[in-house]
């Protein structure tokens, strides 16, 4: 199978059922994107495939063929910076572990709509969950990221 | 205690860190880098102890006694060391440290074992983390004075540059070789609060928000080690139930499938990666022995609980008085039924540990809560003496007392996955979400009845109180704190009430239930607060005071919680009419030594559903050492309480566990999170921690602002909808 995963081809041999998630992780070593529920009931394995954010964790690898996957590791851009900056000056995470999701789910949130009301940010953040419920500062942090990118 | 000298390993001498320790109770121990250190000097003490060390490249890293798994202790524990060692906070850096109690002991926690619990990871550090830098500052500059031949009095150390009058300055990394030579110092003077230019500081940051902000925070599930295979384990239906055989043929033919073995806890399959151990337990075929197993359904379990309500009580907590007596007095008496499900923890980062047995020594990976006890169990379980087993605390994926279980059941699989394949590789033990939903170790199910009376003029005069629920305690390593049948845990947050009730009792009624129990973040005090502080509530209503004015005339000895009320009314406007459709109700709560406030404003819609939309909170947790990351805990331990209050609970069917994943076992999702505004109370007392704090109080604030708008009290959690 080839997977093209922040720009670069990689090449490997899978069972073409083996989530996306799975592929990244233990074939790939691409480990910022997490597993948290195996189920799309988390937002946790959140990548980018053509631009839209979608669970890894039920995204067989070869259903995604031939189309280009981002991954935290290769975010890039004006709204990932922005959000990445964001992040990090209001300190949005806590254990973290959720946040590459909570990240992708924002950039791709923003790279649509670059000025979303709360409805909107509700929308597009509610299938990504944090247990150490950072959802305060993940708002504040993506209405941060507009102003950041407004500059 | 003597001073007494340890050797880091090789690896670490190489480097020429300056490794320091201090032994509780005074007595410093300098780890010098030895290259030279023989076997029997290494083995005399496990060399993997210290509490910074300073590398050549002048980073400083601050070893932890207490695990990272969001709280932000290790920048807080980084800025004690910063302040007095005078670095810069760039500099600093914070891993997990274990393997010893002498040095890593919680000293707020009674000071036996090295844990994280109990919100009392800042208190156990201030002291020891700020000597800590003051020595390593001392023998710096001690080193200064003698390479630039100087008085050391003249010598200034700012931001992490040791500076001289004359010019002369220098690195911490360019004198961390002299320094190490320099004589440990008995005794350090620590900084003049008014110096402190990181304690206390808005501006104090987390170390990892980049990590963590860009991918590159690595967990345990992220660590991969050279032909490491990982496990994934089928756990019993039941609780209670154990493996009677079980066909692997199936499991082994699936692609990646290396080995299927049997361990205490189930049959565990190894893959050479995730997937692969996932298909290979779904093809698994496993009987079960369910003789012993717990089959009760929730219905059955909560009617038991209530008949058990209904007879004496086991054991009695506390008695004040006579509370028959002055309730039987009592112009008006209030009876109340509440009943809480189990809760589960479910953090992010579902359980995992690594064994790697090579040759005589055990290392473990994983982000535990009680490293200690776990290195205790892992010996026992690997047949290896203690100091064998070296535990690499990691940064944790979420905890909340999930990761400090009394029988290291994650360590125990890891090590027998291991054992099984005859140590050949390292072993992840992964669990799913379904492992973690139906693993039991929950917050118990409680049903408590409480009966309270008021006098004519509107007083509490009689109270009584029977909790009905699991002891967690019972049978683990804090037994001892079961006292007359009556396991604290349960009563928390009850029994020792700051209201000035003069006839008072709390009973227990200790259930015999086959469900695995365990510590949820602010344990008893998490159903305690939501029966105190709502009937409280009630009280006031049937005394027609107002609900604020009604508590502190109940608190004359409790200043603290006077003025977190106070702040809380006046930052949440509380005299002030609120808009059409808005409510508004109030709790105050002390949760291991820290005392919060809150104001939830709920707003009502025309169907019968309400939304919490705004919370204010009020709190005094003494010193504040990094006020944002406090800020940080209240904001996250209200939406983690709300969650468990409008959403989550584990129930049982045949003593099956019926949610599996976060579509059935439901909490708080961003639309569901109120606006938070957080107030500190201004102090210099000890700090009293703030990692659970803010979790009780939120349930009665909104149970209350619900009987605000409805005139009906909730009593059953989670809350149903109005209608």
């Amino acid at each position: 199978m080839k997977l093209l995963i922040n720009e670069a081809s990689h090449e490997f041999d899978a069972d073409p059922e083996m989530p996306l998630l799975w592929v990244l992780r233990d074939l790939l070593g691409l480990t910022g994107t997490k597993f948290g529920c195996g189920a799309a009931q988390c937002g946790a394995c959140t990548v980018h495939v053509d631009g839209v954010a979608v669970r890894a964790c039920i995204t067989t690898a070869s259903s995604v063929e031939g189309q280009a996957i981002t991954t935290i590791e290769g975010l890039n851009g004006k709204a990932a910076e922005a959000v990445q900056e964001a992040w990090m000056r209001l300190d949005v995470p806590q254990c973290g572990y959720c946040q590459s999701g909570q990240i992708m789910s924002a950039v791709a949130l923003l790279t649509e709509n670059a000025t979303p009301g709360d409805a909107d940010i509700d929308a597009a953040m509610d299938g990504n969950l944090c247990r150490c419920n950072t959802y305060h500062r993940i708002r504040a942090g993506i209405h941060e990221a507009v102003r950041i990118m407004e500059r | 205690m003597g001073r007494r000298q340890t050797y880091p390993t090789k690896e670490l001498s190489r480097r020429s860190f300056l490794v320091l320790s201090a032994v509780a109770g005074g007595g410093l121990v300098l780890g010098l880098p030895n290259l030279n250190a023989s076997a029997d000097e290494t083995s005399a003490q496990t060399p993997f102890e210290a509490y910074l060390r300073i590398a050549p490249d002048s980073s400083v890293t601050v070893l932890s006694a207490h695990v990272e798994m969001g709280q932000g202790i290790f920048s807080g524990i980084a800025a004690l060391v910063a302040e007095e060692l005078d670095a810069d906070i760039t500099q600093m850096h914070a891993v997990g440290a274990s393997g010893n109690t002498r040095l890593y002991n919680n000293i707020t926690m009674g000071g036996t074992m090295q844990e994280t619990q109990g919100s009392s990871a800042m208190s156990s550090s201030f002291e020891r983390y700020r000597r800590a830098g003051a020595t390593a500052r001392a023998m710096l500059v001690t080193a200064a004075a003698r390479t630039w031949n100087v008085a050391e009095e003249e010598i200034t150390v700012d931001a992490g540059v040791i500076a001289h009058p004359s010019g002369k300055s220098a690195s911490f990394g360019e004198l961390v070789e002299a320094a190490v030579r320099q004589p440990v110092p008995s005794d350090v003077k620590l900084k003049d609060p008014k110096d402190w230019r990181y304690i206390g500081s808005e501006k104090l940051r987390r170390l990892d928000a980049k990590a963590k902000s860009s991918g590159r925070q690595d967990y345990t599930i992220d660590i991969k080690l050279p032909d490491m295979l990982t496990a994934v384990v089928a756990h019993p239906p039941l609780f209670g139930a154990a493996v009677k055989s079980f066909d692997a043929a199936a499991a082994k033919r699936v692609k990646g499938v290396v080995d299927v073995v049997e361990i205490s806890h189930g049959v565990a399959v190894l893959g050479q990666n995730m997937w692969a151990a996932i298909k290979g337990r779904e093809a698994l075929v496993v009987e079960w022995n369910n003789d012993k197993a717990e089959k009760r359904g929730s219905a059955r379990l909560l009617q038991e609980y209530r008949d058990l309500a209904a007879r004496p009580a086991d054991a009695l907590a506390v008695s004040r008085g006579d509370a028959d007596l002055a309730m039987a007095d009592a112009a008006t008496t209030l009876e109340a039924t509440y009943e809480f499900p189990f809760l589960a923890h479910a953090p992010m980062e579902p359980l995992n540990a690594i064994a790697h047995r090579l040759g005589d020594r055990l290392d473990l990976w994983g982000g535990f809560q009680m490293p200690d006890h776990y290195q205790k169990i892992a010996a026992k379980t690997a047949d290896l003496p203690q100091d064998a087993v070296k535990l690499h605390v990691t940064m944790a994926g979420g905890a909340f007392g999930r990761r400090g279980t009394p029988d290291a059941q994650i360590v125990v699989e890891a090590i027998e996955c291991a054992k099984a394949i005859g140590w050949r590789v390292p072993v992840k033990v992964q669990w799913t979400r379904e492992d973690d939903i139906t693993a039991g170790r929950y917050r118990p199910m409680c049903v408590h009845v409480l009966k309270a009376g008021l006098t004519q003029e509107g007083k509490v005069s009689a109270w009584k109180h029977r909790i009905v629920g699991q002891s967690i305690l019972a049978g683990t390593q804090y037994e001892q704190y079961v006292q007359g049948g009556v396991d604290p845990s349960l009563t928390e947050g009850a029994a020792d009430t700051p209201y000035g009730i003069p006839h008072f009792a709390v009973e227990v009624s200790n259930a015999k239930v086959g469900v695995p129990t365990l510590w949820w973040r602010a344990v008893g005090h998490s159903h305690n607060a939501y029966v105190m502080e709502t009937m409280i509530d009630e009280l006031a209503a049937a005394a027609g005071s107002d609900p604020i004015e009604f508590r502190i005339g109940l608190l004359a000895e409790r200043p603290r919680h006077i003025q977190v009320l106070n702040l809380v009314a006046e930052k949440a406007n509380w005299g002030k009419t609120l808009s059409a459709g808005r409510f508004r109700g109030v709790a105050v709560h002390e949760t291991y030594g820290s005392v919060v406030a809150q104001v939830a404003e709920i707003v009502v819609d025309g169907d019968g559903g309400f939304r919490v939309d705004r919370v204010v909170c009020a709190i005094d947790c003494g010193l504040a050492v990094a006020p944002d990351q406090i800020r940080a805990q209240m904001e996250g331990g209200i939406g983690f309480g709300l969650g468990a209050t409008l959403h989550s609970k584990i129930t049982l069917s045949d003593g099956a566990v019926d949610q599996t994943n976060f579509d059935t076992y439901e909490v708080l999702r961003l639309s569901g999170m109120p606006k938070v505004e957080v107030h500190i109370v201004p102090l210099t007392s000890p700090s009293t921690g703030a990692g659970e704090a803010s979790v009780p109080p939120i349930g009665p604030a909104v149970a209350n602002a619900l009987a605000a708008a409805t005139g009906r009290r909730s009593r059953v959690l989670p809350l149903q909808p109005l209608s």
